[in-house]
């Protein structure tokens, strides 16, 4: 509505989402294009829930309005389905087949869905489910699972793929550049597929 | 310079530098942080940075160097600006030569702040100028702008964007670093910075002469602009202006507010050619006040008459909403859409490893039915361990640790308070209870570093801002000369140790304090310190659930076993808490 791609990458604090957030940016500087987003900072980032929005060719404000995100991007099954209201109808969800319970869960006793029950809920999007930290580790650090999640969704976000790769050697700590590269690209493969 | 991908602090601190800074003070705060963060690090400084104990003695260190005629920025969060305001309000009597920019960030919603206040009150209360951004390109453009008002009007400028502005991202057009060569030199002139009674009256009839001029300033400089285009119209601020020009439609005239003061003449002008008006703007009515006392006869839409709400952030859906009830129909409506219920929710916690979560153990062990006032950093978190009883603002926890003693009730008061925070305003309610024979354990929290808000380095630190090295604080002297004499430091892993302490201070009389020493377990990931992990033998553990009682998220209970996870950072309290040692080294089965 506004005229953007709009992109919601959400996890637990330390997964990583910022960096994918940082990568998707600088492919838009690179692609001469505008964007806009906004993240989680500060104490919220201890292990919470964290959301990092990204619009490509935004020109507004930087928050997606819920029901209109054009793609989601999970690191966690759980925090899809509680951010599974920002996808527009027809939107695309990209989710790493990866469950962390909440602490709240041992310590308060409260119920969480398995992850069969998530899945099945999720389904009702159109749904791409990998493995990601598999792939991460298969690439040689189980760390760089945000880039095997981004290449996944890269096949669903209007950025050539050249840009995205540009980006990740840019930002990611020099020694990893490889091991980013491959996990790209080994995301990339098996989001094509799905 | 081209343009950036940046975090709106980052634009914020690169538009410092191409303003020439000379002179850099702030105390650490969500959302404002990053900016000194960024300006603390950058190779080949020509000016001078500091992280201050508080906001106070940040925003005095600022006004003087501003005084000696060069520029100056102070940051700090919103309930900052509540510490500084005593050199706020008389900052603006004695004016300044070189610009002092106040940078005071606003959170609204709380995302991680102990309110909702707005800086803007302030700036209205001190008579200041404020500039208030609705983007990070105009947040970045504002600052030289902010410098060169602050010199032309010889007033402090404060400067407020929100945590959508500190905390959004996006691309930024940057120009060029300047590297300044101003020395800075006090002039001696007592009439203006010696505020006594006779002074100071001269004084505040100058600031009182100024703001008119500084009303059509602000207007002339463009930071407040509109655009006709209909009979009806919607003024906004901050970032709510760029919400409501997401959804605004054909024919309603728009007008952007942002600085204050606002021109009464200019605006009534304005409000005077439509048929009704709606002021959009987060946190306090501001501009609707200024709005509403040049209307006339003109209806005003807003939080006065219960259409907008004063708490929490806008959104564009919520503008969407505001505009609806209000009879002004938005462009696009927006999709009904509702979060799943009942799922279990991820609130932050504290980290595996965290010498907190030791330390609050040994306390609850100890001191079971107890009163614990708390204060503010990481260890707030506390609460989901029920150890948390009051959070009011930083440096609270020991005078309300003595007020409750004083207040005559009986049982047991065991306040904490992190190092950063006790140096920041807790030194005072240190010295006043012991003056005053509370008695009251107060507990330390010392991991020296300011950790919530992003490792930020304290005068505990051994290390300034920019990582030159420091004497680090005694704590423990400290205390001892604020009067105390039961001070015992300890290692908040070893909770057999801790304990027993705990039980010491426990049987004595009077203000006793208890230093809980050990590293930040992210600074000390990031310093290399390793200690292996752990992890449970299947055959010995009884599933009696101690550990996971714990609360740390390194230990997980799977077909009625506890199992430690990646997240481990080798405390081993865990270890010494299990009751029939099924918890190991790894590698040392």
């Amino acid at each position: 509505m506004s005229g953007s791609f709009d992109i919601l990458i959400v996890g637990i604090g330390g997964q990583g989402t910022i960096l994918a957030s940082n990568i998707l940016g600088e492919a838009c500087l690179i692609e001469g294009r505008h964007v806009k987003g906004a993240e989680t900072h500060g104490m919220a980032q201890r292990g919470g829930s964290v959301e990092s929005h990204i619009r490509i060719d935004g020109l507004f404000g930087p928050m997606i309005p819920p029901g209109q995100a054009d793609l989601l991007i999970s690191f966690d099954l759980l925090e899809a389905l509680r951010y599974s209201h920002y996808l527009k109808k027809g939107g695309k969800m990209v989710v790493n087949r990866h469950l962390v319970l909440p602490t709240s869960v041992y310590t308060q006793n409260l119920v969480a869905p398995t992850e069969d029950e998530i899945i099945a809920a999720l389904k009702k999007h159109v749904l791409c489910l990998l493995d990601a930290d598999k792939m991460a580790e298969e690439s040689g650090s189980p760390l760089s699972q945000n880039v095997v999640m981004l290449g996944a969704a890269s096949q669903s976000i209007p950025l050539k793929p050249e840009s995205l790769l540009a980006a990740v050697r840019h930002l990611v700590p020099k020694k990893t550049i490889e091991i980013n590269v491959k996990a790209f690209e080994m995301g990339r493969e098996f989001g094509g597929t799905c | 310079m081209g343009r950036k991908y940046l975090l709106g602090n980052e634009a914020i601190a690169h538009a410092c530098v191409e303003s020439g800074v000379d002179f850099v003070s702030g105390y650490p705060g969500t959302p404002s942080s990053e900016v000194i963060d960024v300006l603390r690090v950058q190779p080949d400084r020509s000016y001078y940075v500091e992280w201050s104990v508080n906001e106070k003695v940040a925003l005095e260190n600022a006004l003087a160097a501003a005084w000696c005629g060069i520029r100056s920025l102070c940051t700090m969060k919103h309930v900052g600006l509540n510490v500084a305001a005593d050199p706020l309000m008389t900052s603006a009597y004695t004016g300044i030569t070189g610009g002092l920019v106040i940078m005071s960030a606003d959170d609204p919603f709380a995302h991680s702040s102990q309110n909702e206040q707005d800086t803007r009150c302030y700036a209205h209360f001190a008579r200041v100028p404020c500039l208030d951004p609705a983007s990070i390109q105009e947040a970045h453009d504002m600052i030289p702008e902010a410098f060169g008002l602050s010199e032309e009007l010889g007033l402090p400028v404060i400067f407020r964007p929100t945590t959508r502005i500190c905390h959004s991202k996006g691309d930024v057009n940057l120009g060029e670093p300047i590297v300044s060569i101003r020395k800075g030199e006090f002039h001696k002139d007592p009439r203006q910075y010696v505020v006594i009674p006779a002074h100071t009256r001269v004084l505040h009839k100058k600031l009182n002469e100024k703001q008119s001029a500084i009303r059509k300033r602000l207007v002339e400089r463009g930071f407040n602009h509109y655009k006709l285009r209909g009979k009806i119209a919607i003024i906004a601020s901050g970032i709510g202006a760029t919400y409501v020009q997401e959804v605004l439609p054909e024919g309603v005239s728009f007008m952007k507010i942002g600085a204050y003061p606002i021109d009464e003449e200019w605006l009534g002008d304005f409000v005077k050619k439509h048929e009704k008006v709606l002021v959009i703007e987060e946190l306090a009515p501001e501009v609707e006040e200024v709005v509403r006392q040049v209307a006339g006869c003109v209806p005003v839409f807003g939080k006065k008459n219960g259409y907008a709400p004063y708490e929490g952030e806008l959104s564009p859906p919520a503008v969407a909403v505001i505009m609806e009830k209000a009879g002004f129909l938005p462009k696009n409506p927006f999709p009904q859409v509702d979060p799943i219920q009942n799922l279990p929710p991820r609130p932050p916690i504290l980290c595996a490893g965290c010498l907190h979560r030791g330390a609050f153990y040994a306390i609850k062990k100890v001191f079971k039915d107890a009163i614990y006032p708390s204060d503010i950093g990481c260890y707030t978190l506390g609460l989901q361990l029920g150890v948390v009883d009051t959070t009011i603002c930083m440096g609270a926890s020991i005078t309300v640790a003595s007020g409750i003693s004083h207040a005559g009730d009986p049982r047991d008061i065991v306040c904490t308070i992190g190092d950063s925070t006790f140096l920041h305003t807790g030194i005072q309610g240190l010295i006043n209870a012991v003056y005053n024979g509370a008695n009251i354990t107060v507990v330390i929290l010392d991991n020296r570093i300011t950790a919530m808000t992003g490792h930020q380095p304290n005068p505990n630190t051994g290390v300034t801002a920019c990582g030159v090295e420091s004497p680090p604080v005694s704590l423990d002297a400290l205390c001892r000369a604020c009067g105390v004499s039961f001070v015992e430091s300890v290692d908040p892993y070893d909770i057999t140790g801790m304990v027993n302490i705990l039980q010491e201070a426990k049987r004595r009389k009077g203000v006793k304090v208890i230093i809980a020493k050990q590293m930040c377990v992210i600074s000390a990931r990031r310093a290399g310190v390793k200690r292996g992990r752990y992890g449970v033998n299947p055959d010995i553990c009884t599933g009696c659930g101690t550990c996971v009682r714990f609360g740390c998220p390194a230990i997980e209970f799977e077909d009625e076993k506890a199992r430690i996870n990646e997240l481990c950072s080798g405390c081993a309290v865990c270890a010494e808490l299990c009751p029939v040692g099924a918890i190991v080294r790894e590698g040392k089965k």
